[in-house]
């Protein structure tokens, strides 16, 4: 809740921490490399390249907001693109008039936003009424719906789309990516939904304290149900944007997604056991991962190291976030115990 | 006492605790003698727990020394502690209630003489020497959840003798008793002094204890108001001690002769908790309902707000009946719940003190368009905040930040902002200080005044007097007595609920 007295010194926000790092990190890979790093090339490249794993990271955030987790976003994103994928193929082709294969593409959207509903509504429920952490009861969903994505497909990619179905991820508008436009718009939608609203303040109370919220008559199954729908279905979005940039939908697509989601929600500042979580810090973290992730690529830095960086990177900010800088300088100067 | 040194076990000298900005304890000496039981008296929020918890170790003292038969203490830790013999026997006594009694009494033992493996043979040895030593005779492979609560503390104490303690530290001992297991308290009490073990009561209420204890020290606000023989003490000048001022609280003044009945209670029952409860709450009236602990006073209050689900019965408000076992109907029916434990349930402590009054009303504050009328919201809840006399230098702190009495009315002004019906209160005092005692009874009879209808759910016996136009005793989930308000002395009532 901002009054306005409350704007405060905000260089002692912790996301002004988060600008120095993205800033640091641009400066850092622009002097390694300044032609190929700052090159119009790469930087429109990296534009298209982070909004599919940033949609999921806002998808992360709203569920850690409530100190849940969702670990199926990457299995709901698959499973949506393919089912799209599949409209799309069954009932387009590429010789159709313009008109008929945007409203088939439209209906395939649709149908990829539903799934991500339902498999949120299936996640909530799990959640909310038969009392499953969110760590498990994610974990095994997300197989169930990675599962069923790979019997549908056999297990091999969905190709041979209407030209429209590329626009989403590969054009511009006005200049801009449109997948960025899309990134834009939802981070922008969830921060007020988080802010803005009766809903968004109750996850952040709930995630504070779940049992003061019980105690405070919050509807708590109403509201568990709502996050884990909205997370469903930005991943369906997420799934989307993968499916139009890659013009195909598989089963497998973006696994590093699901760790690079939790990561930068979680360096971004949202606290995984629940109650603080700001977007703008987590559009901050994204862009930090993005320059890192591409200044490694310049460096060439194998895919496989990348995946190790990524694991160490957050356990250590989880044990800088949970215990402050002092636990290192503790665990250099123990005193020895007198007994 | 012929093995009495004539040292002091502890001796605490000039102790000073601050918690950020706090002071919880300010320059306190407190000695205990060997074989020496001592009444450590004073009101919740006083600092008698934060003593506690320095003398064994679990806080460090901003200030002041400790000695600990004799030896200086520098830096105190629970394990020094336990070493030296202090042992501290909780409300709850901490057992594992899956395991048998001797396991309980012999575990730390067996875990402290580091072996690696349980011996059976030798477990069962120190758990028997140990209830010799209070000469009470009880099945050794009885498991200790099937135990009544004074068996439950008495296997407490042995396990604190088998780690060989020096000085035993019991926290509230009295509260979950009845009178006949009180007096067979009182006698192993004066065993363990006889064997030269000391002990302090820790206790807001101690009429009961005085009897075996040499010494009485009273705390107020963190500074020792009152020391001296327990001969020298009876219960009003302990009151006076604790409480600073000679409790001639208001009584409430009557409920209107032709109040409509508010709520009503029907054949209330939840299986283990309470037994077919059937009551009726006027508008504008104070309805106490009081117990010992595992009385079952609390599971109605949470049941009466739907927060437990009862197997039968049926709650009307207005005549209209309540779903049960569903508190966003509860509070939809314009129940409101101020719950016990403030720092768990009642608040969330790391948010802001004008979110934790506007979680209740963020409905009432949305636009149609789906968004938050802020500034309403703010306004509305500062409103709250002002006319409960809430005392913060900036309501975007977070409340953690308040003072306990503060965050109660925090608590209170959420569910008043609802403009409740009917609202329970379960320990409205717990852990704040005299004054903001007074004014929340104050508050009290002036929302009963207005004809909201007042559930007070409290084993604080002067609070309740102060308060109920009717008072419920509770049993083992019955109500058992019913006495009326204007006329119930505290001893009549202290007899109703623990004979």
């Amino acid at each position: 809740m901002t009054t306005p007295n409350q704007k405060k010194d905000f260089t002692r926000a912790p996301e002004f921490r988060l600008l120095i790092i993205a800033i640091a990190v641009f400066a850092f890979m622009a002097v390694l490399s300044p032609d190929r790093f700052l090159s119009p090339q790469n930087l429109t490249s990296m534009a298209f390249q982070f909004p599919e794993f940033a949609i999921l990271a806002l998808a992360m955030t709203i569920t850690m907001m409530t100190g849940g987790i969702d670990l199926s976003v990457v299995g709901v994103s698959n499973l949506s693109a393919v089912i799209a994928a599949i409209i799309l193929t069954q009932f387009a082709d590429p010789t159709m008039a313009a008109g008929q294969s945007l409203m088939w593409l439209g209906l395939a959207m649709v149908a990829a936003l539903c799934i991500g509903a339902i498999a949120g509504l299936i996640n909530g429920s799990l959640i909310a009424f038969f009392g499953l952490p969110p760590i498990l009861a994610t974990l095994g969903s997300g197989l169930v719906f990675t599962g069923f994505a790979i019997a549908m497909t056999g297990g091999s990619a969905v190709m041979g789309f209407p030209e429209a179905a590329a626009w989403i991820g590969n054009e511009r508008l006005l200049g801009i990516p449109v997948p960025l436009i899309v990134f834009a718009v939802l981070a922008f939608g969830l921060h007020l939904l988080l802010t803005r609203t009766a809903f968004g303040l109750r996850v952040t109370m709930f995630g504070a304290n779940p049992l003061a919220a019980l105690y405070a008559a919050v509807d708590i199954n109403r509201m568990l149900l709502k996050v884990y729908v909205i997370a469903g279905m930005l991943a369906s979005v997420a799934g989307l944007v993968i499916m139009s940039r890659a013009n195909s939908a598989k089963a497998d697509y973006g696994s590093s997604y699901l760790l690079l989601a939790v990561l930068i929600a979680v360096l971004g500042g949202v606290n995984p056991y629940g109650g603080y979580g700001r977007v703008v810090g987590v559009v901050l973290a994204v862009l930090s991962m993005q320059f890192l992730s591409s200044g490694l690529n310049m460096l060439q830095v194998s895919n496989f190291a990348r995946e190790l960086i990524w694991g160490a990177l957050l356990i250590f900010v989880m044990v800088i976030n949970t215990n402050g800088l002092a636990v290192f300088r503790a665990a250099l100067s123990k005193p020895t115990k007198s007994s | 006492m012929s093995d009495v040194s004539p040292d002091a076990f502890i001796d605490l000298a000039g102790i000073t605790k601050r918690y950020a900005g706090v002071t919880a304890l300010d320059g306190v000496d407190f000695t205990v003698n060997h074989g020496e039981a001592v009444c450590l008296a004073g009101e919740n929020g006083s600092g008698k727990s934060t003593l506690i918890k320095i003398i064994s170790g679990v806080e460090q003292a901003t200030e002041g020394t400790i000695r600990i038969g004799g030896d200086a203490q520098p830096v105190l830790n629970p394990r020094i502690s336990a070493a030296a013999g202090v042992m501290v026997i909780f409300q709850d006594f901490s057992l594992f209630p899956n395991l048998t009694i001797y396991e309980n009494i012999a575990f730390s033992t067996q875990l402290t003489g580091g072996k690696r493996l349980f011996e059976r043979g030798k477990a069962r040895k120190v758990a028997q020497e140990a209830l010799d030593r209070v000469g009470v005779k009880i099945d050794l492979d009885a498991r200790v959840e099937d135990l009544p609560v004074a068996h439950k503390q008495l296997v407490a104490i042995c396990r604190a003798l088998a780690s060989k303690a020096r000085l035993i530290i019991m926290d509230e001992p009295t509260t979950a008793l009845t009178e006949k297991e009180v007096s067979a308290l009182l006698g192993i009490i004066r065993r363990l002094k006889e064997d030269g073990v000391a002990v302090i009561f820790v206790s807001h209420k101690l009429a009961e204890v005085l009897e075996v204890s040499e010494k009485v020290v009273v705390l107020r606000n963190g500074k020792k108001v009152a020391e001296g023989p327990a001969s020298e003490f009876d219960t009003k000048s302990l009151t006076r001690h604790m409480t600073g001022r000679d409790v001639a609280e208001a009584r409430p003044s009557p409920v209107i002769a032709d109040a409509q009945t508010l709520m009503s209670v029907r054949d209330l029952s939840k299986d283990g908790s309470f037994d077919n409860i059937n009551f009726e709450l006027m508008s504008g009236e104070v309805l106490g309902i009081t117990g010992l602990l595992g009385s079952g006073r609390t599971s109605l209050a949470k049941a009466l707000f739907g927060l437990i689900a009862p197997d039968q019965g049926t709650i009307t408000v207005d005549g209209n009946p309540v779903p049960i076992g569903d508190p966003v109907a509860a509070s939809h029916a314009r129940i409101g719940y101020v719950p016990e434990d403030r720092l768990t349930e009642g608040l969330f402590l790391s948010q802001s003190i004008v979110r934790n009054v506007a979680i209740g009303r963020l409905d009432e504050h949305t636009s149609s368009a789906g968004f938050l009328n802020m500034g309403g919201l703010v306004a509305e809840a500062a409103d709250w905040l002002k006319r409960l006399k809430v005392k913060a230098p900036d309501i975007e702190a977070p409340v953690q930040s308040l003072s306990g009495g503060n965050q109660q009315r925090v608590a209170l002004a959420r569910w008043l902002s609802r403009t409740p019906r009917v609202l329970i209160l379960n320990g409205p005092s717990v852990g704040v200080d005299v004054g903001s005692k007074a004014d929340i009874h104050d508050i009290i009879r002036e929302l009963a005044n207005e004809g909201i209808g007042i559930i007070v759910i409290s084993d604080d016996l002067p609070e309740l007097l102060a308060t109920c136009h009717r008072i419920l005793v509770m049993r083992e989930g019955k109500i058992t007595d019913e006495l009326a308000g204007g006329v119930a002395t505290e001893e009549k009532l202290a007899h109703s609920l623990a004979s």
